[in-house]
């Protein structure tokens, strides 16, 4: 049975578990719709919120970006964990015994204002829907790699698969298939993980594989100082290196943590457990599943990156990495360990280009002097081409020349393996594209394993983009259908038509979140450090002043609100462009440009210190919460008398 | 009013808990993993310095523990207090 053959089966096998599992779950109220009713176990919940937390990026890119950021990237391990910390401490257990669905809705009777409670909306849908494309997008990629159909196909395959759930599970629906979901793609993940530090390392277990010995070497050499040596000696950045921006490595870790607890399709996931007590425990559980795979993925990545390393360089396994030549052409076509390379490189996502015509693909980072060098070599080389026919051609053909001998004389300085790049014919890098998602992507075929595994991360990528996109719908449905319809256009709505209008909401949040997928603005990855930044900004600074603060009233709220979203938008569109619009960036996006060197993927925690101290000010100036509030925020402090979740 | 002191010293003994962790969260993961790295990268985990290691992998283990341990102790606090469910 051939690879392809095998990945429709189980795909095709883990999607009639997934309908099996909505058709059994679907929602008759509104209280299941939104809530599940309350009745979810806090076990199974906490497995639901890892699969709805992890997405695409999580389960394909994150090892890849740790992989070839290294320590650097260590922002995305301690910010996307260390926000749970803050919702079981800070948000979850009070908001559980408010008892109500939405988080607007929390802020609409706290600040005890429609007002504050359709700003909430605003932000929840900015946050919600910038969120969304990204999974959009990448439901699209993943189903277009393994179904081997077009992005666009792959992109209406997954939004109808999800419309089939989610609009008639609700969040009773899409929770149990949640949990189908996570158990898919943490075996997928963790499978190649193992197998792949047995390997390197002899370790069973890959969080000790990543701090133990490498095997071929027997054990002598730390794993971690093996990758460091081979990626040095080829030019890179060593994995372990210290960072170069300390004040920005906080910032964005600390925008990444409180964001992940301000994302209000995270924290509605607490309002489904039973009690307050379940609440706390419930995010021990979800951190429990997600950690399953975070504390795995520097493993993954950095095993990957050095099993691709040495392929490239195969005297780096048990010696020094220019003691045998570099891997040749020939090697790749006739070797059938090797033959991923070939299936890679047909989607794009490794290239490799024999530059100088002796058979072997060098690997190694060009350094800056030879880019420029080359870069400029082919420009003048294409002016000349372009050239019209009856041109004096004379200064271009001296300009061509002229950059030949600028690309020759930093050929002849540039070191490599302690010899000059022109001594040993190296023209520049020809291993050309190492996309970040082949790190996951590619694991099993690189390490050998048998097709089913290969399958196995195939419905493993696709449960994480799934579970994620059916969770972020559910949050823009209710906010929809029950703060803006019940809450302030029609209060009198019925039970029945209010759950007929979550319905279409979903059904309409699907097709816009589909037909912004199909027109990504081609700012993905901006797009979700702006949902993070504005969630950092605006959602956890007013959850924290509604739960810790009697003296924070509406107006502080509402104007800290609106200082957070303008701030943190304002400081990322000076960077990436009004509305991410190209070309209409005030400063170039680079970290000499930034403001005290923050990115403007760091701005959060700038944003939320200015929502607070804008509520304090104007909470100063104006009259403390009435009697009514007062005893609303005594209430949720302590746990008894937490009821079923009422509509109002 | 004796169900109104009570549930000040609930509050009260809550607040205490959760600053405790959040000195503990920030420690291990902000602490440990960024601004310390540097003074610490004498001291390892296996092959890793310590800094790189919470960083990597030691903060979410941390963190872990602090959601469990926050937990148990918040239902002794609410039974204590006669606030439990």
């Amino acid at each position: 049975m051939d690879q392809f053959t095998l990945n429709l089966i189980v795909i095709g096998a883990s999607f009639a578990l997934y309908f099996g599992i909505a058709f059994w779950a679907r929602a008759g109220s509104t209280a299941e719709f939104y809530a599940a009713s309350q009745g979810v176990p806090p076990v199974m919940n906490g497995m639901a919120t890892a699969a709805d937390w992890m997405s695409a990026a999580s389960f394909i890119s994150m090892a890849g970006l740790i992989a070839f950021g290294g320590y650097n990237n260590s922002v995305f391990l301690m910010g996307w964990t260390g926000g749970y910390v803050l919702l079981a401490l800070l948000l979850a257990p009070y908001l559980r015994k408010f008892g109500k669905f939405t988080v607007p809705e929390f802020v609409g009777d706290r600040f005890y204002s429609t007002t504050a409670r359709m700003v909430a909306v605003v932000c929840l849908l900015v946050i919600s829907i910038t969120y969304v494309i990204g999974q959009m997008v990448g439901v699209g990629v993943t189903f277009a790699r393994f179904l081997e159909v077009s992005t666009t196909t792959g992109l209406l395959i997954g939004s109808a698969v999800v419309f089939a759930y989610a609009v008639f599970g609700g969040m009773k629906g899409i929770t149990y298939t949640q949990v189908a979901q996570y158990i898919v793609l943490i075996i997928a993940y963790t499978i190649p993980a193992i197998f792949i530090s047995l390997n390197l390392t002899g370790h069973f277990l890959p969080q000790l594989g990543f701090i133990g010995g490498y095997a071929p070497t027997g054990g002598e050499t730390y794993f971690l100082d093996k990758l460091d040596q081979v990626v040095t000696d080829l030019g890179f950045t060593a994995y372990t290196a210290d960072t170069t921006n300390m004040l920005n490595m906080f910032l964005v870790t600390m925008s990444l943590m409180i964001g992940t607890a301000g994302l209000p399709h995270v924290i509605i996931r607490f309002f489904t457990v039973p009690k307050v007590s379940d609440a706390r425990i419930s995010a021990g559980w979800a951190l429990v599943f997600i950690a399953l795979l975070y504390t795995v993925a520097p493993a993954v990545g950095s095993m990957a990156r050095l099993n691709i390393t040495t392929t490239f360089w195969p005297g780096a396994i048990d010696g020094e990495t220019f003691s045998k030549p570099a891997l040749s052409i020939a090697e790749i076509d006739s070797n059938p360990d090797l033959t991923w390379i070939r299936n890679w490189e047909k989607t794009g996502l490794l290239a490799f280009s024999d530059k100088n015509g002796d058979g072997m693909i060098q690997y190694f980072n060009e350094p800056k002097p030879l880019v420029d060098a080359n870069t400029a070599l082919a420009a003048a080389t294409k002016a000349l081409a372009d050239a019209a026919a009856d041109a004096d051609k004379a200064p271009l053909e001296a300009a061509v020349a002229e950059a030949t001998t600028a690309r020759d004389a930093v050929l002849a300085e540039a070191q490599l393996g302690g010899q000059s790049l022109a001594a040993q014919g190296i023209v520049g890098n020809e291993l050309t594209t190492v996309n970040n998602d082949i790190m996951v992507l590619a694991n099993p075929e690189i390490a050998a394993l048998p097709g089913w595994v290969i399958a196995l991360v195939a419905a493993g990528g696709l449960a994480a983009a799934l579970s994620t996109a059916a969770g972020l719908l559910l949050a823009i449905s209710s906010a929809i259908s029950h703060d803006l319809i019940k809450g302030a256009l029609n209060p009198n709505i019925s039970e029945k038509g209010e759950l007929l209008a979550a319905r279409i909401s979903m059904a309409f949040a699907i097709v816009l979140a589909t037909w912004l997928g199909y027109n990504p603005p081609g700012f993905a990855a901006q797009v979700v450090a702006l949902a993070f930044g504005l969630a950092a900004a605006t959602i956890f600074p007013v959850l924290m002043m509604g739960i810790f603060s009697t003296r924070v009233g509406k107006e502080g709220a509402i104007a800290g609100m609106i200082v957070g979203l303008i701030t943190t938008s304002v400081y990322i569109f000076l960077f990436l462009g009004w509305f991410f619009i190209p070309g209409t960036n005030v400063y170039p996006n680079t970290p000499d440009a930034h403001w005290f060197g923050i990115s403007p993927a760091a701005f959060g925690p700038i944003g939320a210190i200015l929502n607070v101290a804008t509520a304090y000010i104007v909470s100063a100036m104006t009259k403390a919460p009435p009697q009514e509030v007062q005893d609303l925020i005594q209430s949720i402090r302590v746990p008894k008398g937490a009821g079923k979740a009422t509509a109002h | 009013m004796a169900d109104k002191t009570s549930a000040n010293a609930y509050w009260a003994a809550n607040i205490k808990v959760i600053t405790i962790s959040m000195i503990i969260w920030f420690v291990c993961s902000f602490g440990l993993g960024i601004l310390l790295r540097p003074a610490l990268s004498g001291i390892h985990v296996g092959g890793a310095d310590l800094g790189f290691w919470f960083a990597q992998n030691g903060s979410i283990f941390v963190f872990l523990i602090l959601i469990f341990v926050y937990a148990k102790i918040m239902n002794g606090i609410d039974r204590a207090h006669g606030v439990e469910e």
